[in-house]
């Protein structure tokens, strides 16, 4: 038989059109009444649905606490460990003398010379890092991006090249920081006139790359035009990205240009969360992505820039952050910003006493532990995500 | 309560113009259907009342302001929008992806409150979702996630809604949903407008129909009206059968004509 029934079932006969059948079943009677008695489709809420459900969690309640016992425990290993190891007592005591202490003249000096600055630039640009990583990831949607995607990170370092290959570094200690920045904000300029008026994250990903190969060209370039390797290894060991040997002048360079960069990153929270429906839902929610962008924008060149000027270029800080984050949160992007700034603050601050503590005969860069803690993270991503591929 | 006026819109992409001198008055307490062939320009035309698409001629005005003027925060509490196919980039739960729909009420630095909740809760209640609060959005069913979608459109208690293919890639029985919902908001007074391709479903749930073709408005009145075996040959390069005997025509596309175009229209 060419059509047995099956399960009680009849098939269609042929020249019997199924649709039109089904149809003239319905179609006589009022199409809303029809309707409403089908069981997926309630009338009304029932009233318990009216009532909200849990409240809208946006973190682990733990998250905030512990990230900043985290940072208070990385500020304090960072003042503390070293190769002269000071007891907080004695921390204590020499923070409390001031640095023209005479009581205890060898915790001053090492306190407020060498390991204040550092812990304070380790937070600092740690936050900068996390922070910057948390939003472009948003912004971009793509869990991938991190600060050195737009090219902020490489054109911050080729200013720095320049000032270390033309010498003027040595004028004046101020002179690399600022180069830096004057060239992150120029490498800005270019990525607006690069990617013009689009709003698609693709047009702005690719004036990126264009900027942070043309800045790692120039780079390359200073290397290959340097006329002794002391120069050229001068150069390598500022692009490992170190906050070794810094002073309270970095820390004045530093921390003006972090503060504005954050402060304007931290000012699109809503917009990031709103481009969670891509750009047409963010605009029909009131977004003027326009402006988001041009602050975005800037906040990555002067904080960024400014990080990086004083650093070097660090990798994945950026990268692995908001990664360790965003399960603990809601997973919205604005959720995750301020505690990745706590926790790349904390993150860069820990490798930087790691730094110092692994007994090695030149110290490690910090650009190197981060690249060398960050790649498995990334790897795991890599490897979790795959499924979606 | 919200009227869009749409007045000789013509909208340009590159050197092609995808919109020619639109016109129509949408009001309050409809659910208008835009129907056309793929391309045909029906998205740029929501886009276009939305602010979301720039017309290079013409204005659209919604109760009176043009569109063009408008702050993006005034004109996102006047109407919701639904977009074509949307994608969701990030993981959120059902709850938190709803409450998006009130960020254009939201004064800048505050937290959203208890009447932002309610609201929340009953955009997810009157499109069923409110038993998935607590769910992952991207792990739904294609038809759970049109639903919570529409609920996020909700929850911005605008007087209009503009849902661009709300039916794309649902069975029948979730089109019903969604078609039910949307007319369930028109009857309480809201003005809904959905660019749909199922042109059965179309006929029977919408009050109003306009037939967009190659960028231009061909007809626009009563599904009965518009829907005519001349036009759908005319527009669509189709046969169909039009069955007219209920309260709304049915549509059952039959062939392919090839001489698209030259039948009257």
């Amino acid at each position: 038989m060419a059509h047995e029934p099956s399960g009680g079932v009849a098939p269609p006969q042929p020249g019997q059109s199924y649709t039109v059948e089904a149809h003239s079943a319905q179609s006589h009677s009022d199409p809303s009444r029809s309707l409403e008695s089908r069981p997926v489709a309630p009338d009304p809420a029932p009233p318990h649905c009216l009532t909200p459900g849990p409240v809208l969690r946006r973190r682990h309640p733990l998250l905030m606490p512990v990230l900043l016992l985290l940072v208070g425990a990385a500020a304090l290993a960072s003042l503390g460990l070293g190769a002269v190891m000071l007891s907080p007592l004695r921390l204590l005591a020499a923070l409390a003398d001031g640095p023209q202490g005479q009581a205890d003249r060898i915790a001053s000096v090492i306190l407020f010379e060498l390991r204040l600055p550092r812990a304070l630039l380790g937070l600092l640009i740690g936050a900068m890092l996390g922070l910057a990583g948390a939003v472009l990831q948003g912004y971009l949607r793509n869990p991938l991006a991190e600060p050195s995607v737009l090219g902020a990170s490489n054109s911050a370092a080729l200013g720095a090249v320049a000032a270390l290959y033309f010498g003027l570094a040595e004028w004046h200690a101020a002179m690399l920081p600022l180069m830096a920045i004057a060239a992150g904000m120029g490498a800005l300029l270019l990525l607006f006139a690069l990617s013009g008026r689009s709003e698609s994250p693709l047009g702005l990903i690719l004036a990126g790359i264009a900027v942070s190969t043309l800045a790692g060209a120039g780079i390359s370039l200073a290397l290959n035009l340097s006329s002794n390797p002391f120069a050229a290894m001068e150069i390598m060991n500022w692009l490992l990205g170190s906050i070794e040997n810094r002073s309270s002048e970095h820390v004045l360079i530093a921390l003006p240009c972090i503060i504005v960069g954050a402060g304007l990153l931290l000012l699109d929270g809503r917009a990031l969360d709103a481009l969670s429906l891509g750009e047409d839902g963010a605009r029909s929610l009131g977004v003027d992505l326009t402006r988001t962008r041009t602050r975005l924008l800037f906040g990555l060149a002067i904080g960024v820039g400014g990080a990086v000027a004083v650093s070097g270029s660090i990798g994945f800080v950026g990268l692995i952050v908001p990664h360790l984050i965003r399960p603990l949160t809601d997973r919205a992007p604005s959720s995750i910003l301020l505690p990745s700034a706590l926790g790349g603050a904390a993150l860069l601050t820990l490798s930087d006493v790691m730094v110092r503590l692994v007994p090695t005969r030149v110290e490690l860069k910090l650009g190197v532990v981060t690249a060398f803690l960050g790649v498995p993270v990334f790897l795991f991503h890599l490897l979790r995500e795959r499924r979606l591929w | 309560m919200v009227t869009v006026r749409v007045d000789h819109v013509s909208v340009r992409l590159g050197r092609r113009w995808v919109l020619e001198d639109v016109g129509m008055t949408l009001s309050a307490g409809s659910l208008v259907g835009i129907v056309g062939p793929n391309g045909a320009g029906k998205s740029t035309l929501v886009r276009a009342m939305l602010g979301l698409a720039r017309p290079d001629g013409g204005a659209v005005h919604i109760d009176g302001r043009a569109v063009a003027t408008m702050p993006p925060r005034d004109l996102a509490r006047a109407i919701a929008y639904l977009p074509q196919g949307q994608t969701l980039h990030w993981p959120l739960s059902v709850e938190r992806l709803v409450a998006l729909g009130r960020l254009p009420h939201l004064a800048p630095l505050s937290r959203i409150g208890e009447a932002d909740r309610a609201i929340v809760a009953a955009a997810m209640a009157r499109a069923d979702v409110a038993h998935l609060a607590q769910r992952i959005a991207t792990e739904l069913s294609g038809g759970e996630r049109a639903r919570v979608l529409l609920a996020r459109a909700l929850a911005v208690g605008a007087a209009g809604l503009v849902a661009d293919e709300p039916l794309a890639s649902l069975d029948p029985g979730h089109q019903i949903d969604v078609m039910t919902l949307l007319r369930r908001e028109a009857t309480a007074g809201g003005l809904v407008v959905a660019v749909l391709h199922d042109l059965t479903m179309a006929a029977r749930y919408c009050d109003r129909l306009i037939l967009i073709d190659r960028g231009r408005l061909v007809a626009d009145g009563t599904p009965a009206q518009v829907l005519t075996p001349d036009r759908l040959r005319a527009v669509y390069g189709i046969s169909a059968l039009v069955e007219t005997g209920g309260p709304a025509p049915m549509i059952v596309p039959l062939d392919r004509i090839e001489n698209r175009g030259t039948a009257p229209c």
